[in-house]
């Protein structure tokens, strides 16, 4: 099983062992519980040169995020969008590979992810003994009712606050850019059609309306495979 | 390991661009014999193994992000950027010019917006109109049928307006507005500011049989499959390919322009970038069109004991005038666009409405006008999409920030509720705005680079603070609560960095006096008869519309003149 494999599902309180063990608090500890989520591709084709090509394989060669680190972003994205939604969540979304996809992708991204999830950890710590992971659910949502929110002034947690605001960042453009996402969103386009002008019962919704005179310089759609003509005072005959 | 070409060229064109493909299509159409260079690979949107056309975000690992390679984004077509591995440029003091190149066939036209503007009388009469900089050595006048063929040959859709300086054409027609365009315009309308369909270079309408009709997947960025957009290569090259008159040479940087002892050029001095070797290809003409930059760079590096400042620069200009667009942009929240019913509103690329300039003749404190381009619309979404998801709530009392399924909710609730202006404008062409050879910087072939010298004056500074006066004015007419901050004169009023609009014209200009300029009126070196420019560079000043159109225009009239003169025998 390779990386990637075993990255689809992560025990939660095991991984945190060292740092319970350092503290002392493994008592406080919750139950092991597996985390897991949909796996992304790991190999792509859509128009790349060949140096892209070679960018790109060497970027899922590479392991950045260690499996705690993983297990943490996880959890974070999943208290961000929950799967218990018709259309999924960020697990449902794979997520967590794409975050770590992205931080190997973006030199500028690597440290701030870092230092958010020890950040988080250093609090959950001082705050409950024990990381971010294995303190219970309720005390991880506390947490995240701190630093959730940008207004909040409290010095100590802009750290918090700049790690999650970026996360969900990150969780709502993994999410809304799979096929779950456009079907959560309702997306319409990207496919061939012809464009013939904003929807009459849009138009009257808004009180708009295309003005006579705009529109006879617009396209007749039903003459669009006309071959265009001119006369020779630069009017469109055909 | 040195190679020569094995025949002798009627022409060699240096660079796939507009101004390359069309000289291309023109003189091989004439029937010369056409060597065609290019620095990047071949390329064909059509080519499975290379479209990016109609592939949703999640086909991509990092959903459409821009990388180094890609700057707008992973499913751009064009190749380049403004940093490139190996080709290295260098500023000079107080300056910050950014230089974008593209490698690829068709060069930057697989990059542009497609946005079609003619120069109109005005444009080339600027020194006229308020003393500052040069005229042209040509007109409106002289233009004027290379643009209307270019109309019926590449196809532009537009309107006909009867405006003295954007002047009318034989245009498809133009698409209908968007929802928020509808909101741009009543909002312009209540201000007196015009507002008149776009015009662009993208098929509405079949123009031939060769090409296909737009679908409107909004996608030009990413070239299209049906070639219902213009690029060079899809339009100008592969057709002037099928006629067995040119030969098209890729992954081929040239170095320089060779000359003989009677100062004409010979022919140039290539690398294969793929292996390194050296090839020699000899030709009766040279047509530089390698961008208005690359082209000074070539010409500067063509050092021979007749030319020894530099091949066409016995006049010190090449590299001189260089100038680019100005650009500022603002967005704003529109609350009447929140909830919006979903439907495709893809369009064609871009705004399909702008406003052209529409003060000229005013009393202001800066002398050359700008247009406004329109953004906004339920887009395809891709990476970034959805950051920051919630910050509207601060205009409506709502708290930001948060998460759970309630995201989900400010996602709709917002998704195309934004409506942005983007300005283009015209700068005053200087002297002391320039690049030259550094002199001890090479690239990876040993080639010396480019060094940038450039400043705006205060006619561009006071321009870009009337451009933040006027998108905000017109943001809120149209029912926007304005994003961001405004940016005062600490930051040049959000004036962008020369080079950043990629337009950079100016660098070999033409005119009649062979000691103020480098080419005559049709590119034609003052220094060598034989060698001609065919890009941006020998614009006398950049107006306020996309350089694109009369590039190709200028470079058929460029390639009218070559047949000319060698069917009078003088090339």
């Amino acid at each position: 099983m390779n990386r990637r494999e075993t990255l689809k599902s992560l025990l939660m309180s095991s991984l945190g062992a060292g740092v319970i063990a350092s503290t002392g608090c493994a008592g406080s500890a919750s139950p092991a519980r597996r985390i897991s989520w949909t796996p992304l591709p790991d190999s792509y084709s859509y128009g790349r040169t060949a140096e892209e090509k070679d960018y790109d394989a060497r970027l899922f060669a590479e392991s950045y995020l260690s499996e705690h680190e993983l297990v943490t972003i996880a959890v974070l994205c999943d208290i961000i969008l929950p799967s218990d939604h018709p259309n999924g969540g960020a697990l449902d979304a794979g997520l967590p590979e794409f975050v770590e996809f992205m931080v190997k992708d973006r030199e500028n991204y690597k440290l701030p992810v870092r230092g958010g999830v020890a950040w988080l950890d250093n609090h959950a710590i001082d705050n409950f003994g024990a990381d971010f992971v294995n303190v219970s659910e309720q005390q991880r949502l506390q947490i995240c009712d701190r630093i959730a929110w940008p207004d909040v002034q409290d010095p100590e947690l802009q750290p918090g606050i700049r790690f999650f605001s970026f996360m969900r960042d990150l969780t709502l453009t993994g999410y809304y850019t799979t096929e779950m996402g456009f079907r959560d969103l309702g997306y319409q386009g990207n496919t061939p059609n012809v464009w013939d002008g904003v929807p009459q019962h849009v138009l009257d919704r808004h009180g708009m309306s295309y003005e006579a005179e705009w529109l006879e310089k617009c396209v007749d759609q039903s003459r669009r495979d006309v071959i265009a003509e001119w006369d020779d005072d630069m009017n469109l005959i055909t | 390991m040195l190679a020569v070409a094995q025949q002798e060229y009627d022409v060699i064109i240096v660079g796939s661009g507009a101004g390359g493909g069309m000289a291309t299509n023109r003189l091989a159409n004439a029937g010369l014999r056409v060597a065609l260079i290019e620095a990047g690979g071949f390329y064909d949107p059509a080519d499975e193994a290379q479209r990016t056309q109609l592939r949703y975000p999640w086909e991509s690992p990092r959903r459409g992000a821009s990388t180094r390679r890609r700057p707008f984004g992973d499913y751009n077509s064009c190749i380049g950027g403004w940093e490139l591995d190996d080709e290295p440029f260098t500023n000079g003091e107080n300056t910050d010019f950014r230089w974008w190149r593209a490698r690829m066939l068709g060069g930057r036209t697989n990059h542009w917006g497609r946005i079609s503007l003619r120069f109109g009388p005005l444009d080339f009469k600027r020194y006229d109109v308020d003393g500052l900089g040069d005229n042209w050595p040509i007109g409106y006048e002289d233009v004027k049928p290379y643009y209307d063929k270019l109309d019926k040959f590449v196809g532009v859709y537009g309107s006909n307006e009867g405006l003295y300086n954007d002047p009318d054409g034989y245009f498809l027609p133009a698409p209908k507005p968007r929802l928020h365009e509808l909101y741009y315009i009543k909002g312009a309308r209540s201000l007196n500011v015009p507002v008149y369909p776009m015009r662009k270079s993208v098929l509405t309408k079949r123009l031939n049989n060769r090409r296909g009709v737009c679908f409107y997947c909004s996608q030009c960025s990413r070239a299209c499959g049906i070639h219902a957009d213009f690029s060079s290569s899809t339009v100008l090259i592969y057709p002037a390919l099928e006629g067995g008159q040119v030969d098209l040479y890729t992954n081929t940087m040239v170095r320089e322009v060779v000359t003989g002892d009677d100062g004409r050029a010979t022919g140039v001095s290539c690398i294969n970038t793929l292996d390194g070797s050296q090839l020699e290809i000899t030709g009766r003409t040279v047509v530089l069109a390698a961008s208005a930059c690359s082209t000074a760079r070539i010409l500067l590096n063509s050092r021979s004991p007749q030319h020894s400042d530099g091949l066409g620069n016995s006049s010190g200009h090449v590299g001189h005038y260089l100038h680019d667009s100005t650009g500022a942009s603002r967005a704003a929240f529109l609350p009447d666009l929140m909830d919006r019913d979903i439907y495709n509103e893809d369009g064609t690329t871009g705004g399909h409405v702008y406003t052209p300039w529409w003060l000229e003749g005013e009393n202001l404190d800066f002398s050359r006008g700008y247009h406004l381009e329109i953004g906004g619309g339920m887009g395809m979404p891709s990476y970034g999409f959805g950051f920051a998801v919630n910050q509207y709530n601060e205009f409506l009392g709502e708290r930001v920030g948060g998460y759970g399924n309630s995201l989900r909710d400010d996602i709709r609730r917002f998704y195309g509720a934004r409506l942005s202006i983007a300005c283009r404008g015209e700068s005053v062409p200087q002297f002391s705005n320039y690049c030259e050879l550094d002199p001890t910087v090479v690239d990876k072939w040993g080639i010396p680079v480019l060094r940038f010298n450039y400043q705006w004056t205060q006619h561009e500074i006071n321009q870009a603070r009337h451009m933040q006066d006027t998108m905000e004015e017109l943001l809120e007419a149209a029912g926007g609560i304005l994003l961001g901050s405004k940016p005062g004169a600490d930051r040049n009023y959000g004036l962008t960095q020369p080079g950043e609009i990629i337009h950079e014209v100016g660098t070999t200009r033409m005119g009649s006096d062979r000691k103020t300029s480098v080419t005559n009126s049709f590119g034609q070196l003052h220094d060598a008869d034989n060698v001609f420019v065919a890009d941006a560079g020998t614009f006398v000043s950049q107006a306020d519309k996309n350089p694109t159109w009369t590039i190709m225009a200028l470079s058929w009239r460029t390639s009218d003149y070559i047949i000319e003169q060698m069917n009078q025998r003088n090339l």
